[in-house]
């Protein structure tokens, strides 16, 4: 991360169409390996972006430097207006401390490919953890708003299981319901149903399109199901190389992609399918 | 003598030194336990001086005798104006001795623990201290119970050495009793069937219903 004050960011985005997520020449490395490259992205509130891709093109990075489990080395990441990555001192950007990274965090909410329930507590304790421990709020308030939480994602009857005795599909949508229970603005979801039985993907897709319906999220989405993603997505980003390479509504970059790189994608992935 | 005479005769003894051995074993095995908590979670500290001090702390303790430091503890330290009682000498020796093995098991069990947890747990905005304690911690706890019976055996059978500090254990009756009757197979034998009872009769079995009960906490049975 460069130590230095960054003066050519803004310290803060406004106005009404400032977007709810913004990269500006993000750029990560892993060693020499550059895996995304002077990215810029932008998503809207209550928008819904889904990014695709080829494996190793960095959509999963994307999700978690918002999620702060990636340090920056170049650029600059706004949430909500601030920065995420940095921190206002001087008339200029540094670094993010802890302290200020929590305050940030916050804002975010991640889903994982592998749901990373905790697997000593009950599906109603995993969505009560975090309004309990981190938000300080009353056991009986915590525990209203998870049971609500549950009932939505189709989980209420499980909720003293733990999630060793739940099937995948179950276990995403209590993973779910965990992230939402902490009433994030922006809510990132890499992979949910891929680690899933066919037969179950539904159950999970159904609660994301939900929560599209009924909500005003600010989303993120990873996914190779591309079909989900046409159906609900805002747009869609196609990455390659750690660049969005081809962006659109769904139905024009699946209907008539432009760049060759997304038309070669979408053949080889409808021939897989 | 018969060996019912004999045990007639030295029952109590054998009964009275268990009875310490099985003090220094609870006392040992609590400092123990705490000391390999506290250096195993400073093995993964991210400050440099703290993860050296417990490297070094484990690094004395399990590359020196414990017989040697006992006898630091009890015939040094006093040198340096650190006097202990022979009994407290005895099982702070032992505590410390099995400390240092039992936070390499703490370490491993919490670097066990998948790296998933971890990110969840952040992306919940969790402080760094309620990540270890409410997510890592507990499930560390679970993996590492099974080599813990192992190390409680060893820190029992390691108790026995208290008794060259003239503390008065099952050992230390068994050579008393074996010097003034000569009886070696039965004073030893005694013993022997004495340590063996507590480890497998005692600690072993503790130790399953520790694990199943934790296991059924954690929703794991
Ligand atoms: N911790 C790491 N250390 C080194 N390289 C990494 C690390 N994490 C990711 N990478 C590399 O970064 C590149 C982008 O990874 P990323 O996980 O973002 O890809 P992806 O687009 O999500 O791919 P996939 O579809 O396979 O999930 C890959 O080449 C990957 O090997
Ligand atoms: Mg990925």
């Amino acid at each position: 991360m460069s130590q230095e004050t960054l003066s050519d960011f803004p310290l803060e985005l406004e106005g009404a169409d400032a977007p709810m997520v913004r990269f500006r020449q993000v750029t990560k490395r892993y060693g020499n390996l550059t895996v995304l490259d002077s990215l810029d992205l932008d998503v809207a509130e209550g928008e819904m972006v889904t990014i695709i891709g080829p494996s190793g093109s960095g959509k999963t990075t994307v999700l978690r430097m918002l999620m702060t489990l990636e340090t920056i080395n170049e650029g600059v990441i706004y949430v909500d207006g601030k920065p995420l990555t940095h921190m206002p001192r001087n008339g200029g950007l540094v670094p993010a401390d802890n302290r200020y990274l929590r305050k940030m965090r916050a804002n975010i909410g991640m889903c994982f490919q592998h749901f990373n329930l905790f697997p000593h507590m009950t599906a109603i304790e995993n969505c009560m953890e975090g309004p309990v421990h981190v938000l300080g709020l009353p056991k009986r308030e915590a525990r209203e708003r998870s049971e609500e939480l549950l009932e939505m994602v189709g989980m209420a009857d499980k909720r003293d299981q733990h999630p060793s005795r739940l099937s995948g599909g179950q276990q995403q949508r209590v993973a779910i319901a965990r992230a939402l229970a902490m009433r994030p603005k922006v809510m990132l979801f890499d992979e949910v149903t891929s680690a899933l039985d066919p037969e179950v993907i539904g159950e999970v897709t159904n609660v994301i399109r939900k929560l599209v319906g009924e909500h005003n999220l600010t989303m993120l989405m990873v996914t190779h199901q591309m079909g989900f993603a046409k159906d609900i997505s805002d747009r869609v980003c196609f990455f390659f190389g750690g660049r969005i390479e081809e962006q659109g509504k769904p139905a024009d970059l699946f209907g008539n992609p432009q760049r060759e790189r997304t038309q070669q994608f979408l053949s080889a992935v409808k021939e897989a399918s | 003598m018969s060996y019912f005479e004999f045990l007639a005769e030295y029952g109590p003894r054998f009964v009275d030194g268990a009875a310490v051995t099985a003090l220094q074993t609870v006392l040992a095995a609590v400092l123990a336990i705490a000391i390999a908590v506290a250096m195993g979670l400073m093995r993964l500290s991210r400050n440099v001086p703290v993860r050296w001090f417990a490297t070094v702390y484990v690094e004395i303790f399990r590359g020196t005798s414990l017989l040697v430091q006992l006898y630091w503890i009890f015939f040094v330290l006093p040198l340096f104006g650190i006097t202990m009682e022979k009994f407290t000498a005895g099982f702070v020796a032992v505590g410390m001795n099995l400390g240092a093995y039992g936070a390499e098991l703490v370490r491993g069990a919490i670097l066990s623990v998948p790296k998933g947890q971890w990110e969840a747990a952040l992306a919940l905005n969790m402080s760094p201290a309620k990540r270890m304690v409410r997510v890592i911690f507990p499930q560390a706890f679970l993996a590492m119970l099974p080599p813990w019976g192992n190390l409680l055996i060893e820190l029992l059978k390691g108790t026995a050495l208290v008794s060259l500090i003239s503390v008065a254990d099952l050992m230390f009756e068994a050579k008393q009793i074996n010097s003034t009757t000569f009886l070696s197979a039965q004073a030893f034998g005694t013993a022997l069937v004495i340590y063996y009872v507590m480890s497998r009769f005692l600690i072993t079995p503790f130790m399953r219903w520790l694990e199943r009960v934790m296991a059924r906490k954690m929703g794991r049975a």
